[in-house]
């Protein structure tokens, strides 16, 4: 079974693209945690004895 | 070994645009709406960050059971019209990729959502991806005619889990809201099903019209009208809607029961009174009031969830009687 072989040049473009993508969606992830994990301890978690 | 149609390779590659379309963004805007308007008609204090991080955590488990759908269906998108140019059956993406987007953004938004809000809500999500991808897609879709009507959960659980994200609770009044959604989905996916019967038995589907016939369908369609339209009068009884949404939920009630009753007495669904090739909307005369209750049927429920939503933004007084 042959399969289609995609143009170089526009392969590497859609990988490009999907990286990104997926760099973003990783970073967004990163941040979310983040958000929460502070909005969720409040203002005063300073102050908390250990 | 040749591919058949539905596991054919695009020789285009997979472009980032082709994995969002895995997720429906459509549907998940809907699921967005009826979703905001759960957490804002709760009433309850949620930090503005959490509760829109609530939402999009909803946003994504429903694309999550998109993926999984697409995974799943793949051989019968390929044959229906209205799906064949889905990611997975065009060749766009491989299915095991839809499978695997399904299964991480599945973890991603139950979990997130659970750290954000409470576990109520999360538990909710996770139950309701778990009930689209597997008892809706993998179960009910190919073995029975009642396949929308138990598999319209799935749909109807959104305002729910939005409401259980800003209280921790699920009440009576958060599972109206979802009784709505559920009863309206079967006069909705049905008026649809009459024009697009033709599709459904060449995949070999079992929608209402393809195994009880048109006839029957529109009659169900009308029966469920009728039990569908006053329910959306209750809110205005329980002090969730007010006045507002008394006056949209009745006089947009009688214009659905009006069109419900004119697909009861047309031919709609008949041999020869399927779509044309040109879009969702353009049918022949005969299908036309089935169309039109499809249409309306969208307008309706969103006049519904977009006023109780106005409602409780502007902080309107309610006219329930048993609140």
């Amino acid at each position: 079974m042959s399969e289609p072989t995609p143009d170089p040049t526009v392969e590497a473009r859609a990988r490009r693209g999907r990286n990104i993508a997926l760099a973003l969606g990783l970073v967004l992830f990163v941040v979310l945690v983040f958000v929460v994990t502070v909005v969720r301890l409040g203002g005063s978690v300073g102050q908390r004895p250990f | 070994m040749a591919m058949s149609p539905a596991l054919s390779r695009s020789s285009a590659p997979p472009r980032w645009q082709d994995y969002v379309q895995l997720l429906k963004p459509r549907v998940m805007s809907l699921v967005i709406f009826t979703a905001i308007t759960g957490l804002v008609c709760a009433n309850a204090p949620i930090n503005p960050v959490l509760g829109a991080i609530a939402i999009f955590c909803i946003a994504v488990g429903a694309g999550a059971s998109a993926a999984f759908n697409m995974w799943y269906d793949a051989d019968i998108d390929a044959k229906m019209r209205r799906t064949r140019g889905r990611p997975v059956p065009a060749g766009k993406v491989q299915g095991a990729d839809a499978l695997a987007m399904g299964v991480v953004l599945s973890l991603f938004s139950v979990m997130l959502l659970g750290m954000t809000t409470n576990w109520l809500a999360a538990g909710l999500l996770a139950f309701t991806i778990f009930f689209y991808a597997v008892v809706y897609t993998m179960w009910l879709k190919r073995s029975t005619p009642q396949n929308i009507v138990i598999g319209g959960l799935a749909g109807a659980l959104p305002p729910v889990i939005g409401w259980a994200a800003a209280t921790g609770t699920a009440p009576l009044n958060a599972w109206l809201l979802c009784a709505i959604i559920f009863m309206w989905t079967p006069p909705h996916f049905w008026a649809l099903s009459l024009y697009t019967s033709e599709d459904y038995q060449k995949a070999g589907v079992p929608m209402m019209p393809v195994t009880a016939g048109a006839a029957s369908t529109r009659k169900q369609i009308l029966i469920y009208s009728l039990l569908f339209v006053p329910l959306c009068i209750v809110p205005a009884l329980t002090g969730l809607g007010g006045l507002t949404y008394l006056v949209v939920a009745a006089l947009g009630g009688l214009m659905f029961l009006f069109l419900a009753w004119r697909v009861f007495k047309s031919r709609a669904g008949e041999t020869g009174g399927q779509r044309n090739d040109d879009g969702l909307y353009d049918v022949k005369a005969s299908s036309k009031d089935a169309r039109n209750l499809f249409a309306f049927s969208i307008l309706y429920l969103t006049l519904l969830f977009a006023t109780l939503l106005a409602e409780h933004l502007l902080d309107l007084p309610a006219v329930g009687v048993f609140s």
